[in-house]
């Protein structure tokens, strides 16, 4: 009975999928359009640079820290690795690595800040936030950069699977998902991650080097951002000086709804992914509804407070 | 209030000195510091500070909707000695307490580019007439349509926002449809429209959106968009979707990106507004406030300008050329 | 009478914290397979006694020497690779993990081969495995090892707690207040558990405030008193009255009936 009781996820973690299942039935019966390959394979495009934004959230979120500046971090990426690519004629790889490595700089000063001088990462990160949207805001001139090599863009290419038109990009999105799931369920580096989340203090007696894992979440989330600079790149096609600046809450949101608790420790990256493709489902099924999106964000709210409700009972249900 | 006691020294200081050298001094305050559109505004209001002998403060809260950044800059404004306040507000009602504490201080206050709610709580304001910004679009989709079926997507900003409401129904106006007057917040949805999405005035959000209304009628002919940028993000899905050469796109702005757009083939016209000539009118009225007292009132219509690649019988444009001359943000 | 053999003893510890001197010449000896309760009253120095004993602070003056061979811990990560586990007043759990996960936290067991090398992928069923046998090796009566940690009363997780030191403890326990905080009948059991680790060959160092615990366990008592030792009493000679009047110096060491005393 233990042994059935270890393999089937606490009701908490099947949350997201189950209202996912839902949502995705509800509009496949009220609209004809909504359960075609094509536009379910939109739909995941159409989440893909949220979905990916969210991995490093989830880090940062299960370390019970917050990231404010995910989606600033992000524009910032895609600004740097444009211009490097159309201005200063870098090749691909090498305007995409620095555009990473500028948020991965971005994520290492969050994580020094939050490590080393010990201030909340709440507060660091609204800083961050402000700095990158006003480096990307003075590093651009406020200018899209429109002249971006086509190999940048590659990832929003498709092939064909099934009747639709899969992106590259999405099916990126689904093993870096799988790739993080496996990371924190299987590996000592992983399971670290939820210790620190959980119990700090614990981990700091047993001899794991916290600051050190916290500092390699910020980093690791900023690497994950710097890939959803490219994917946002290849969805557009230009590097938008604008983007990001809902993709902060949208990230938060995406984590919350997949059942990752706020106060670390507890939660499935997986169903981040659930979170972020929910909304998109939400947001596509109304508009082929013809509904306002005000429901929309209606029904989102709704949801996250559902989520959050949901693990605080169960947990208190554990004790 | 401990802290506003050296502040108001410091004020009365600034104060005499300003009102020794009878020098006006102007208040501006936008939105946000960084939208190329406000970064134009604050450089028509300081060509015309400077031409003018006035003193231009210059101010704008953190982000769009940031209402206390803006209080917080009217009343330091105010205090440096700024007699007239030219704002461009981020919340619309939300401002009017702050507002009203001014006019009451015999501060002249001018709403720019949109007004506020209700629209009478400022003394006067100047902004493109959005609703005649849509007519104008709307009027050249009828034409360039030439005959063939109405089947239009519109990309709006999102609810209840009053400027998204009136070029959208100022849209369908011109395009001959039922629609609502300007005063209307709601979005009109005749039968010709068939599908409706919110952009937020975003590329990627407009490009989303356009990808779920094309799966809703994939068989499009007219999109109309809230702003240039949700109108290049419309393309890229219509591109990717291969419809690109067979729908007719319009916006409202005239900013230089969305007027090479149009230059490009992006965007078929696109109504274009002038924020230097609001900021500049602006200060105008404030220089002339400050010398004969002379408030100005009601509301200025900052004048729009049909800007197409290829016009089209019936309706007046001007071409890319003059579009990218009168344009704002950076060439 | 024989020898007993010292696994641990300290010589003129000396530690200052700016002008307050916590420990002042502080000896110490610890004999194996006993169990060594620390008694003292607040600021009499013991914790900082302990801290010295298991890594956690560097005293100023003075010698450590275990089994013989004189060590100088520069953190607590130094003696737990010398073998001297320390469970602490809050018990270094995480709630949400399991047993097992916590059985291992910080130690745990990668998988061999490719799997564990490269993919560094943990031998779950490995270190459930282990913590089985270690909890059913001292009878701890818990029943799942893979139920998360707040599920247990707050017994159970001291129990837990002091399992993990037992297991993985070479040389050394040392528990820090394992009984407060719990009833009667969550004590005993904890109690009980002390002395299974005893009679395993384990020494424990046990710092208490609960004189009848105290006096139901230990084989000797270290009396700390103004930085120094007072004093090692034994437990089954002394009285419980007089013990706390050494603690607090209404009884002065020299005054100490001479059977009272361990030798």
């Amino acid at each position: 009975m233990d042994a059935l009781k270890n393999k089937l996820p606490p009701i908490g973690q099947l949350g997201p999928f189950i209202a996912l299942a839902i949502a995705c039935a509800f509009f496949a019966i009220t609209t004809d359009r909504f359960f075609s390959p094509e536009n379910l394979s939109l739909i995941l495009q159409q989440v893909m640079v949220v979905g990916v934004i969210a991995i490093g959230q989830t880090l940062i979120i299960l370390t019970a820290g917050i990231d404010l500046s995910c989606g600033m971090v992000m524009a910032l990426g895609s600004i740097v690795m444009t211009k490097f690519a159309a201005d200063l004629g870098l090749p691909t790889p090498i305007a995409v690595l620095c555009g990473v490595g500028v948020t991965a700089l971005f994520g290492l000063i969050n994580g020094l800040l939050v490590t080393r001088i010990k201030l909340p990462p709440f507060i660091v990160t609204l800083g961050t936030f402000n700095i990158a949207f006003a480096i990307t805001q003075l590093y651009s001139n406020a200018q899209t950069v429109t002249d971006v090599p086509d190999a940048m863009t590659w990832l929003g290419n498709t092939f064909p699977l099934g009747g639709a038109a899969v992106s590259y990009g999405v099916v990126l999105m689904v093993l870096l998902y799988l790739g993080a799931w496996f990371w924190l369920r299987e590996t000592g580096a992983g399971r670290h991650v939820y210790a620190v989340g959980n119990s700090p203090e614990a981990t700091r007696l047993v001899g794991i080097p916290t600051e050190r894992v916290l500092l390699g979440v910020y980093v690791l989330a900023g690497v994950f951002y710097g890939i959803a600079s490219l994917l946002s790149v290849a969805r557009t096609g230009v590097g938008d000086p604008n983007a990001g600046q809902t993709e902060n809450l949208d990230a938060i949101t995406a984590v919350v709804l997949g059942g990752t608790s706020l106060f670390g420790g507890r939660g499935v990256i997986l169903g981040s992914l659930a979170g972020a493709v929910v909304v998109g489902v939400l947001r596509n099924g109304l508009t082929l509804m013809g509904v306002s999106s005000v429901y929309q964000v209606l029904v989102t709210g709704i949801l996250v407070i559902v989520a959050v409700t949901v693990d605080q009972l169960s947990r208190k249900a554990a004790r | 209030m401990l802290k506003k006691i050296p502040l108001a020294a410091a004020a009365l200081t600034v104060a005499a000195a300003a009102t020794a050298q009878n020098q006006p001094v102007v208040g501006l305050i936008t939105k946000t510091e960084t939208n190329p559109f406000f970064v134009k505004m604050k450089e028509g209001a300081a060509e015309a500070a400077k031409a003018k002998g006035a003193k231009l403060l210059s101010g704008a809260g953190k982000a769009d909707g940031d209402n206390a950044g803006q209080v917080t800059a009217m009343e330091n404004m105010m205090a440096a000695g700024a007699k007239t306040i030219l704002i461009t507000p981020s919340d619309s009602k939300a401002i009017i307490p702050a507002i009203k504490k001014a006019r009451e201080k015999g501060v002249m206050v001018i709403a720019l580019d949109s007004p506020t709610d209700p629209a009478d709580a400022t003394d006067a304001l100047f902004a493109t007439d959005n609703y005649k910004a849509g007519v104008l679009i709307g009027q050249y989709a009828k034409a360039a349509l030439a005959g063939k079926p109405a089947k239009i997507i519109t990309l709006d900003l999102f609810p209840g926002h009053p400027v998204g409401a009136q070029r959208h129904n100022g849209f369908l106006q011109g395009f001959g449809l039922q629609s609502f007057d300007a005063k209307n917040n709601e979005l009109a949805k005749p039968a010709e429209v068939v599908c409706m999405a919110d952009s937020f005035g975003d590329r990627a959000k407009g490009q989303t959106a356009m990808e779920n209304c094309l799966q809703k009628a994939p068989d499009v002919t007219v999109v109309y968009t809230i702003n240039e940028p949700a109108a290049a993000g419309a393309y890229n899905a219509l591109k990717k979707a291969g419809k690109e050469k067979n729908v007719i796109i319009v916006s409202v702005d005239g900013g230089c990106e969305g007027v090479a757009n149009v230059g490009k083939g992006i965007i078929a016209a696109t109504s274009q507004q002038y924020p230097l000539k609001m900021a500049s009118m602006g200060v105008d009225a404030g220089v002339e406030y400050a010398k004969s007292g002379k408030k100005v009132s009601g509301y200025t219509d900052t004048g729009v300008t049909l800007i197409a690649d290829k016009p089209v019988t019936g309706v007046d444009s001007k071409d890319v050329k003059t579009g990218t001359e009168l344009c704002w943000g950076k060439k | 009478m024989t020898n007993p053999q010292l696994v641990m003893q300290a010589k003129g510890l000396t530690k200052r914290y700016g002008q307050v001197t916590a420990l002042d010449g502080a000896d110490f000896e610890l004999r194996a397979g006993e169990i060594l309760a620390v008694i003292g009253d607040n600021g009499a120095g013991k914790s900082s006694l302990i801290k010295c004993l298991s890594g956690a602070t560097i005293p100023d003056e003075g010698d450590i020497v275990l089994d013989g061979k004189p060590i100088h811990f520069k953190n607590p990560m130094d003696a737990r690779r010398v073998g001297i586990e320390t469970v602490y007043q809050d018990l270094a759990v995480a709630p949400a993990m399991t047993i097992a996960e916590n059985l291992f936290l910080g130690r745990e067991v990668r998988r061999s081969g490719f799997l564990g090398n490269v993919l560094r992928m943990l031998d779950k069923t490995k270190m459930l495995e282990q913590s089985v046998a270690r909890m059913q090796d001292l009878k701890v009566g818990i029943r799942s090892m893979t139920q998360a940690v707040e599920t247990l009363s707050g017994g159970q997780r001291q129990c837990v707690a002091v399992a993990r030191a037992a297991a993985f403890a070479e040389h050394v326990v040392i528990l820090d207040e394992p009984t407060a905080a719990l009833g009667v009948k969550e004590g005993n059991m904890v109690l009980e558990l002390i002395r299974r680790i005893r009679d395993k060959g384990l020494p424990v160092i046990l710092i208490s405030h609960n004189m009848p615990h105290v006096f139901e366990i230990a084989d000797r008592i270290h009396v700390a008193r103004l930085g120094r030792r007072a004093a090692i009493l034994n437990p089954k000679k002394i009285s419980m009255s007089d013990t706390v009047a050494v603690m607090t110096g209404a009884m002065p060491p020299d005054q100490i009936p001479a059977d009272c005393l361990a030798h």
